[in-house]
């Protein structure tokens, strides 16, 4: 099939991809924003919950996010890297992100298991209904940026597409932030 | 790849394509709108079946609906559940920003496609799935959700008390995946709009209705992530045992009305500023006029949006906020009728002075304004934290949103519809069926919620299914208003036949349309009716002035197109 004639404008003087990226973005972040600014009110009102947190392992969640931190560094070399014209450098970084994205899954789930068999569940009390239900949503878009990057790569090995590397990156990050205000949130107020 | 001249896809190029890749797959946005256009109409049907439904039950309690049956308290609840839901999300929203959108966007910014066309395509796909998710709850065990279409728990989290335990957590899902569809569709009406405008198309050139759609894009992106994240949690609370909204377990029920109203209010301009802007393309044509202070209109529909997330606590005056919150939510809510009201204002200054004629579309978009007027005039009684305690959950609340979502949903989709017939199927309406049609609707609209004003005033309570039960609530002359509006609630469907009637008779048998039926000067009217493959087949017209000059003094036509060269 043809593609329009129209998708090679330009005429704001931004890339459509990017444009469409901080959309994805922008609406995401009111949805994370929702969820935590509901978990603060409850929790400004509940000091009790403290008790609840103490649970939480916070080197783990420590140790998760300077794995993302680094994944997002691999991001930004692999976004220099493509800017360079390197696709299968830009490949590598990014693969190498998405193997950051599985240490910090694989964390998580010994986190998640080791609570839940301690009897900590989504209905053990509003402060897990909380920590299960923002994690898990944490959860899925790094999964998802995992399966995205991978595309990406496959391509960018093949010199394909090379301005989608720093879309996926600017996701990435994103994801990363998320994070960012929920280790904390979650793990270090007790 | 921007230094190649643009040149049009050649004819030859346009392949017959197959059923299922023409009408389920298709990527081009002419398609894709009159996927969500006819989406739309049919899930209009189904909730305007509804509607007839409960009010023939309220007028004449405990009788057999033709083509019902006997109403049961459970399938009363599922039917106004239904009925809110399927016009606000499966109406008002596919209509007013997919079909519209999707079919002007491109065309008035002189582009021939969106600026993501699978996004596009996945996003009507998504919608057709949500609607056909909702359609199914009906059919599960316990019938359709009765939680109301606002949702609120513990009705609307507890099974023993909504008593549709298998059709809440679908009801919710099939929201989701309708919100998810607008997200993906925002993208892409922001993004066109942003990028794919043609040579000479200035922010400033471009028509009223796509600033519109683009400003009310936005403002569902900014307001619908909370809910989502709301909905997230009602469905733990329904499914997992989570007690997010269960005081019993340390949640609070008022934390889903906040989540659901951030976004809900804001919907209600979500839906306006798209009516608002058909009405805007309409009256400039049939005025013969510029439209008075373009600029002003467009700050105006922001300003609107911004402020338009600052009043959903109005909605929880008795919900037990502290009264200096709702001092607060009052004040907003009386500030955001001043843009409003400015904008109808506006219109009314373009009307002053124009030639002004009477075809079907600008009889819908005059009556739009007037009608509008009533329900915003009769939101600050609703608005004043005084008043509202009183009139809260009676009939006039439901009068007034009716008068705004009417106008809205109904009156500018067939401004829009009618104005837009030529260039969507390329053949005329029939205009004396349209204005039968047109009278017989808005004049049966007011004598349906005239009525439900004065029982609202009265006290008469929204949310009761048979009165009877309630001998001591029963005041005299309460279930004649009752039945006088079911009555013209009947009339008003019949007319609709009408409209029907005309929409697929004109479509196939209809007198052809010619290029710009209207003398239109906005990009749409300069291809072909319908426009072929690709929109412009003889290369993408430049623009060279704003879309609104008519009569202008220094030409001897009373129309000048945007892309005429002076």
């Amino acid at each position: 099939m043809e593609q329009p004639l129209s998708l090679t404008r330009n005429t704001a003087g931004l890339p459509t991809g990017r444009l469409g990226v901080w959309w994805l973005i922008a609406s995401e972040v009111v949805i994370f924003g929702g969820l935590i600014v509901s978990y603060l009110m409850f929790r400004v009102a509940h000091q009790e919950w403290a008790d609840q947190s103490a649970h939480t392992n916070t080197w783990a969640g420590a140790f998760n996010t300077l794995v993302l931190l680094t994944s997002s560094l691999s991001a930004v070399l692999a976004h220099q890297a493509a800017q360079a014209g390197n696709g299968k450098k830009a490949a590598r970084f990014l693969r190498f992100t998405v193997l950051g994205g599985s240490v910090f899954l694989v964390v998580k789930a010994i986190e998640w298991t080791t609570e839940i068999n301690a009897g900590l569940t989504i209905s053990s009390g509003m402060f897990w209904s909380f920590y299960y239900t923002a994690t898990g949503l944490h959860g899925l878009h790094v999964l998802a940026g995992m399966v995205v990057m991978l595309f990406v790569a496959a391509d960018a090995a093949k010199n394909k597409n090379l301005h989608r590397v720093e879309n996926a990156g600017i996701y990435w990050h994103f994801v990363d932030l998320v994070w960012i205000f929920l280790f904390p949130l979650l793990y270090i107020a007790k | 790849m921007s230094t190649t001249a643009e040149t049009a896809i050649p004819v030859e190029h346009v392949h017959q394509e197959g059923f299922v890749r023409k009408y389920l797959w298709s990527t081009d946005h002419k398609m894709i709108a009159k996927q969500y256009l006819m989406t739309g109409l049919v899930m209009a049907i189904l909730g305007g079946y509804a509607a007839y439904v409960f009010r023939m039950q309220v007028a004449y309690p405990g009788t057999k609906v033709p083509g019902w049956g006997l109403v049961t308290a459970t399938d009363y609840n599922a039917l106004v559940t239904n009925h809110g839901s399927i016009m606000i999300f499966w109406v008002a929203m596919p209509l007013l920003m997919a079909a519209f959108g999707n079919f002007l966007i491109p065309l008035m910014v002189g582009a021939d496609d969106m600026a993501f066309p699978k996004l596009n395509r996945l996003s009507f796909q998504i919608f057709l799935v949500s609607a056909l998710v909702l359609v199914a709850s009906w059919f599960v065990q316990g019938g359709g959700y009765g939680g109301s279409w606002t949702s609120y728990p513990p009705l609307s989290a507890k099974a023993e008390y909504n008593l549709t335990p298998l059709a809440a957590p679908l009801w919710l899902i099939a929201v989701a995946l309708e919100i998810v569809a607008f997200l993906l569709g925002g993208i892409n009406f922001v993004v066109t709009a942003m990028n794919n405008r043609t040579k000479g198309m200035g922010l400033l050139d471009i028509p009223i209705i796509v600033w519109m759609i683009v400003v009310a894009s936005v403002l569902f992106m900014a307001s619908v992530g909370p809910l989502v994240a709301g909905a997230v949690m009602l469905l733990f609370d329904q499914l997992l045992g989570t007690g997010f909204y269960d005081p019993a377990k340390g949640g609070d029920p008022v934390l889903w009305q906040h989540l659901f109203w951030f976004f809900g209010h804001p919907e209600v301009y979500i839906v306006l500023l798209p009516a608002m802007g058909i009405v805007a393309e309409v009256i400039t044509v049939f005025a013969r006029k510029k439209l008075f202070a373009y600029k002003t209109v467009i700050y105006t529909a922001a300003g609107v949006g911004v402020l338009s997330l600052f009043v959903w606590a109005h909605h929880q005056f008795v919900a037990g906020i502290d009264p200096r919150m709702a001092n607060i939510f009052s004040i907003t809510t009386m500030l955001i009728s001043i843009p409003v009201a400015e904008m109808l204002f506006v219109y009314i200054a373009t009307l002053y002075g124009g030639s002004i004629t009477f075809p079907v579309p600008m009889l819908w978009a005059l009556s739009f304004m007037a009608e509008f007027l009533l329900g915003g005039v009769t939101g600050i009684y609703l608005g004043a934290v005084g008043t509202d305690v009183y009139f809260h959950d009676t009939f006039f609340v439901l009068a007034h949103f009716h008068y705004t979502f009417f106008p809205i949903a109904i009156i500018a989709v067939f401004a829009g519809i009618t104005y837009w017939f030529p260039k969507m199927f390329g053949r005329m309406m029939n205009e004396t069926f349209g204005k039968v049609h047109f009278w017989g609707t808005v004049i049966s609209f007011n004598f349906i919620f005239i009525p439900l004003f004065m029982l609202g005033v009265r006290g008469d309570h929204r949310r009761i299914y048979d009165y009877t039960r309630f001998p001591d609530q029963m005041q005299p002359g309460m279930q004649g208003l009752r039945e006088f509006a079911t009555i013209a609630m009947l009339v008003l469907l019949a007319f609709q036949f009408i409209f029907v009637a005309n929409f697929f008779y004109s479509m196939f048998k209809g007198p052809k349309a010619a290029k710009n039926p209207w003398k239109a000067n906005t990009l749409e009217w300069d291809t072909a009716s319908p426009p072929p493959h690709g929109n412009f087949p003889e290369g993408f017209p430049a623009v060279y002035r704003g879309p609104y000059e008519y009569s202008s003094p220094n030409r001897s036509d009373d129309y000048w197109p945007q892309s005429a060269p002076s």
